[in-house]
């Protein structure tokens, strides 16, 4: 392949097979999936994300109980216990592959959530304009206003709940508004353009406007505000946790943090208690932080890079 | 006139609401009517109101007055209503660079009107495309149906925008400046485009432009706009050859008519620049005002011009709003 031939792929449609008719979507996810193998910051950060993914879902099956006590106090890494044990002795890999679910539930789930209310909030009044989208602006601008960190402390403490439901619940709260901002000011600029116009004189109906001609634009900042707002959540859950603040009975590698240092592990210099946690927390962040520039760099042909083709022999 | 009218506009007010000061009335009482098969032209300077008029009949914006009616009924907001007056009532935008979207693929701006007036089915839906496409000169319309609209040519995107009008058959085509963006070279092609499908299907069309050359040419009729009110019209030739109005006597005289000078130009440019500085001046007072909008630029300006002037008929069928021209006021 040339270097014209790598860079046209890049171009939406010029691989000349996107029928917006049923007919090619097969070769639509072939054409799509090859763009993405392209960016090797999104294979890395891919890669990353779905090992993650895969020991969330199969991990806990593996192991064995991550909470009984099972060996000596505070050992460290060896052949039975690959990533030592606890102060009460449990087993700390057991809990690490266990607590990865809980983790990345609390990540997805308030990003999801967040996401969804910043595109309604955000989409939905730059669309519908006058009064609604006065009204939700003036909301996003209360949310936003209020210092994030300190209410969710605040909130957090005062529900006392066994699940990471009412966490995740805060984070989305508190997380949306300045995406919502962000998508409102995109609408606004779209809503208007000719091509929206030109729908309604189609006699598109609203909905339809919205999602098949105003949502396509806005894709790429929705895509890189939610993989953000996973981060973010994961991050404050695990900040939370250390504080102490929150459900602490769920496995989740904030929730080890916060035990690990109740139990000195930091002072005593149990590396292997702490370290594991936070650099699970590191790489998951990384990663998702490559799938976005990976992202980015497809969408945004200004970031393209250039890529010398392989020659082969 | 012949035949029945296809489209027929009475009172059409349109006012817009200022964060500031009072109402802006950027159409104000435009009664006009279309003809199968005719061109109806509709000129006057920028901010005229020709857009407002032309987004107000393409159901973009709500009228604060006036009706609209289509082949002699009156269209209500019902839901169905709306979609039967958009299916016979298409517009062609100014820009084509603006007017398809980005993210979809030229069969895609075809394929969503046909289906959404059932002229044509799922299954015939990819021939009906192609054979619009033919209709507007795009070969191969196998080709051009796939490509996505950053991959043509201003000339052939404005040819899909027009190919997107005509999908759902209408009766009536309101084509806003819909060669100003265009390169000079093509806009001809376009316009006789235009005029070819006007003639073939029958359309009632709306020409809105600036330039007083076309609408001579494609246009059976001329309507001079001046500041939201319609000050003259009449049938081309007359409207441009011995135009009555004073506005319309300084835009026949500012336009470059084909064969100009080099010096002509440049005074036609001069008059021009000179006016813009007046519009500007008056475009900062009240709107709403009783009166000739123009009195103030008019070399011929009188004491009644404070008061409204009559629509008074210079020729059969070509008539001035003005003072100038009423038997008693001389
Ligand atoms: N959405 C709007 N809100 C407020 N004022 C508007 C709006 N659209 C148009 N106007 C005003 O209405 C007047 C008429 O504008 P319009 O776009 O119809 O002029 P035009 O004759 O099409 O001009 P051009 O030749 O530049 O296209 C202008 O003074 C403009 O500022
Ligand atoms: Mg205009």
């Amino acid at each position: 392949m040339t270097a014209v031939g790598a860079s046209t792929l890049l171009e939406p449609g010029s691989a000349g097979a996107l029928r917006p008719t049923g007919g090619g979507v097969g070769h639509r996810a072939i054409v799509a999936t090859r763009r993405l193998l392209r960016s090797s910051r999104m294979v890395i950060g891919l890669v990353l994300l779905v090992f993650f993914v895969l020991v969330a879902i199969v991990g806990p099956h593996l192991v064995g109980n991550p909470n009984a006590f099972v060996g000596p106090s505070m050992a460290g890494p060896s052949a039975r216990f690959w990533l030592g044990t606890t102060m009460p002795g449990q087993n700390i890999f057991y809990q690490l592959v266990d607590s990865t679910s809980g983790t990345l539930e609390v990540g997805f789930l308030a990003g999801a959530l967040a996401t969804l209310v910043s595109v309604v909030i955000g989409i939905g009044g730059g669309f519908v304009g006058g009064y609604v989208d006065e009204l939700l602006a003036l909301f996003s601008n209360v949310i936003l206003i209020i210092p994030g960190l300190p209410l969710i402390i605040v909130v957090a403490s005062y529900v006392k709940s066994s699940s990471l439901l009412p966490t995740i619940l805060i984070i989305a709260f508190t997380s949306w508004a300045g995406y919502a901002r962000v998508l409102r000011g995109q609408t606004l600029s779209i809503r208007n353009r000719d091509y929206v116009l030109a729908a309604r004189v189609a006699g598109e109906k609203t909905w339809r406007i919205i999602f098949v001609e105003i949502l396509p634009s806005e894709l790429a900042v929705i895509v890189s505000n939610f993989i953000f707002m996973v981060i973010f959540a994961i991050l404050t859950q695990s900040t939370l946790a250390f504080l102490g603040i929150g459900d602490l009975s769920t496995l989740t590698w904030g929730n080890m943090l916060n035990v690990a240092n109740n139990d000195e592990a930091l002072t005593s210099g149990a590396w292997w208690w702490f370290v594991p946690p936070g650099l699970c927390i590191a790489l998951v962040g990384t990663a998702l932080a490559l799938v976005n520039f990976g992202l980015d760099e497809i969408l945004n042909p200004r970031l393209r890079v250039y890529k010398a083709p392989k020659v082969r022999r | 006139m012949s035949g029945d009218a296809a489209l027929d506009v009475r009172h059409l007010t349109v006012e817009f609401i200022q964060r500031s000061g009072p109402k802006l009335r950027a159409v104000d009482d435009v009664s006009l009517t279309l003809y199968p098969g005719a061109t109806l032209a509709l000129v006057g300077e920028s901010g005229s109101g020709k857009s407002t008029i032309v987004r107000a009949l393409g159901r973009l914006l709500k009228p604060s007055g006036g009706e609209v009616l289509l082949g002699g009924r009156p269209s209500t907001l019902h839901r169905s209503d709306v979609r039967e007056y958009r299916r016979h009532v298409q517009l062609v935008f100014q820009d084509p660079f603006a007017s398809l979207n980005p993210a979809h693929t030229v069969a895609h701006h075809l394929a969503r009107p046909l289906l959404l007036h059932a002229q044509a089915t799922r299954r015939d839906v990819a021939e009906r495309v192609e054979a619009l496409l033919r209709s507007v000169n795009l070969v191969p319309p196998g080709d051009i149906a796939r490509k996505y609209p950053h991959e043509l040519s201003g000339g052939q995107r404005q040819r899909v925008a027009i190919a997107r009008a005509l999908a759902p058959s209408p009766q009536v085509l309101l084509a806003d400046e819909p060669v100003s963006m265009l390169d000079v070279s093509i806009r001809l092609e376009i316009l006789n485009l235009l005029d070819e499908l006007k003639s073939e299907r029958d359309l009632a069309m709306l020409y809105v432009t600036h330039d007083l050359a076309t609408a001579r040419h494609f246009s059976s009729e001329i309507m001079v706009m001046y500041r939201g009110e319609i000050v003259e019209r009449g049938p081309s030739d007359e409207v441009i050859l011995s135009p009555s109005h004073p506005y319309t006597q300084l835009l026949a005289s500012a336009a470059p008519m084909p064969g100009a000078t080099r010096s002509a130009l440049a005074a036609a440019r001069r008059t021009r620049q000179g006016a813009r500085a007046v519009r500007d001046a008056e475009r900062r007072e009240a709107t709403v005002e009783t009166g000739c909008k123009f009195r103030r630029r008019c070399p011929h300006a009188m004491p009644q011009c404070a008061s409204r002037p009559p629509d008074v008929e210079t020729a059969p069928g070509h008539s001035a709003r003005c003072w100038l021209f009423d038997q008693g006021a001389r």
